[in-house]
């Protein structure tokens, strides 16, 4: 049974901002709220306020530009899913998205509550550490804008202040002679993954040796995170499937994960040291296509 | 506090007046008395509940009712023109894929909204496009087949 709640929905994002800064604690967001329904009819979460963002069209975009592109926070999963713009490296944002949830699901959620909901097996959120992006917030004192791995604290905790919003994810253009993927192992297709990982990987021009790595585990620590060493395993050699099962080992050895009705920490380890390779070998095969 | 919602569903305009805490599905199931959506696993998980909420497919028991002020809900309901069955309700009964039912009405939702994007689905992305509906009598692969029927074009919809 939800608790009953005010209801706010203001229609430009000031408002937002000057409604947050009156509620702080005491309220919450609400995008999709494919997430949080569920868990304000558990209980789990019972708001006095409820301030309803989702139709504050100026949060709802897709934008690509020189410096990349930038996602509003209201963006639907199924809008960066069919969106033009996710090809070449960044097609493994839409790929991420059609596996995360079902269409239903994904028609009404939101990129933005998604990672402000930190759900340490979200999908988007190594996704886009892979892929280097940042989160811009705001408040009525002013934007911010961090690194995507700093904006997870916890497991469903985040860096945002009281009183303070994510507006926009940040994602800067993908170098030349880049590949990425996204492997997700899950039981049942549109669950949460037991384990997620994502990679990029940018090569020097076409002789296969590694220029930069980023990669990035979900539901293998209590938020999303780089594997820092096995990155380093991969930086300035040729890249071979050898060298990516030893990075598999090194990520294995970086991960916290936590057991669960879906599956043990150490079964969990292992899934990362097979799915780093693996997510390795096919970023790599595209990179040396790019 | 209660607060005015619009909404137009199957058609017909409502004005409501109702709790922010009221959900898409207690709105049809409980004020209007349209009970073809179901309340299953109330967690999005299972697909039940799914009706097209101006022109996409999501699942009513995840959706605040106030959330949805002026939009146009479709359910079930609304599928039918008068005593003429729609075409994905007229497959689904030839090919059983109505078991014991309770999925049926968000499967036909969902395959609506999947056929009203893309008419030419192959068998892989009507497999996936309703993924996010659970079947427990099993019967998946009659309800494949019907969709397979009707995107072959073997069922007319009534002008």
């Amino acid at each position: 049974m939800i608790r009953d709640f005010e209801y706010f929905a203001p229609k430009t994002l000031d408002e937002a901002l000057t409604l947050l800064d009156k509620y702080r604690d005491e309220c919450k967001v609400i995008a999709g709220g494919q997430s949080l329904i569920i868990l304000m009819r558990q209980g789990l979460v019972a708001p006095k306020y409820v301030i309803d963002i989702k139709r504050i069209s100026e949060l709802n975009y897709i934008s690509a530009g020189k410096d990349g592109v930038k996602i509003g926070a209201v963006t639907t999963h199924r809008a960066i899913e069919k969106s033009p713009v996710m090809k070449n490296g960044l097609i493994v944002l839409a790929e991420m998205e059609k596996r995360l949830s079902y269409i239903e699901t994904r028609n009404w959620g939101t990129i933005g509550g998604n990672l402000c909901n930190a759900n340490p097996a979200g999908d988007p959120a190594p996704v886009l550490m892979a892929l280097n992006a940042s989160v811009k917030m705001a408040s009525v004192r002013g934007e911010r804008t961090m690194a995507i791995e700093d904006f997870f604290v916890d497991s469903h905790k985040t860096a945002l202040e009281p009183g303070e919003l994510l507006i926009e994810i940040q994602i800067p253009p993908v170098p030349p002679h880049t590949g990425t993927a996204y492997n997700k192992f899950g039981i049942i297709e549109g669950h949460a993954a037991i384990v997620g990982v994502a990679f990029s990987i940018t090569l020097q021009s076409g002789d296969g040796v590694c220029d930069n790595v980023r990669i990035a585990l979900g539901a293998s620590a209590t938020t999303a995170i780089r594997a820092k060493k096995a990155e380093e395993v991969l930086i300035g050699k040729k890249v071979t499937n050898t060298l990516l099962k030893k990075a598999g080992e090194t990520a294995m050895a970086e991960a916290k994960p936590l057991s669960d009705i879906s599956a043990s920490d150490k079964y969990r380890r292992e899934l990362v040291r097979v799915m780093v390779a693996r997510a390795g070998n096919e970023a790599f095969a595209r990179a040396k296509q790019a | 506090m209660k607060k005015v919602v619009k909404l137009t569903v199957n058609g017909q305009p409502y004005e409501l007046y109702i709790k922010p805490k009221t959900l898409l599905i207690e709105v049809l199931r409980d004020h209007l008395q349209l009970t073809g959506a179901k309340r299953g696993c109330e967690t999005g998980s299972c697909g039940a509940c799914t009706v097209i909420l101006d022109g996409m497919a999501v699942k009513s028991c995840s959706i605040l009712a106030i959330q949805a002020d002026g939009g146009e809900v479709t359910t079930v309901e609304g599928l039918a023109k008068g005593n003429e069955l729609h075409p994905l309700q007229k497959a689904f009964l030839d090919h059983g894929a109505v078991q014991c039912g309770f999925c049926t009405s968000g499967m036909l939702m969902s395959s609506k909204a999947l056929l009203d994007e893309n008419p030419n689905l192959d068998k892989q992305q009507i497999k996936e496009g309703i993924d996010g509906h659970i079947c427990r009598c099993t019967g998946y692969n009659s309800i494949v087949r019907a969709l397979t029927d009707v995107v072959k074009g073997e069922y007319k919809e009534v002008k």
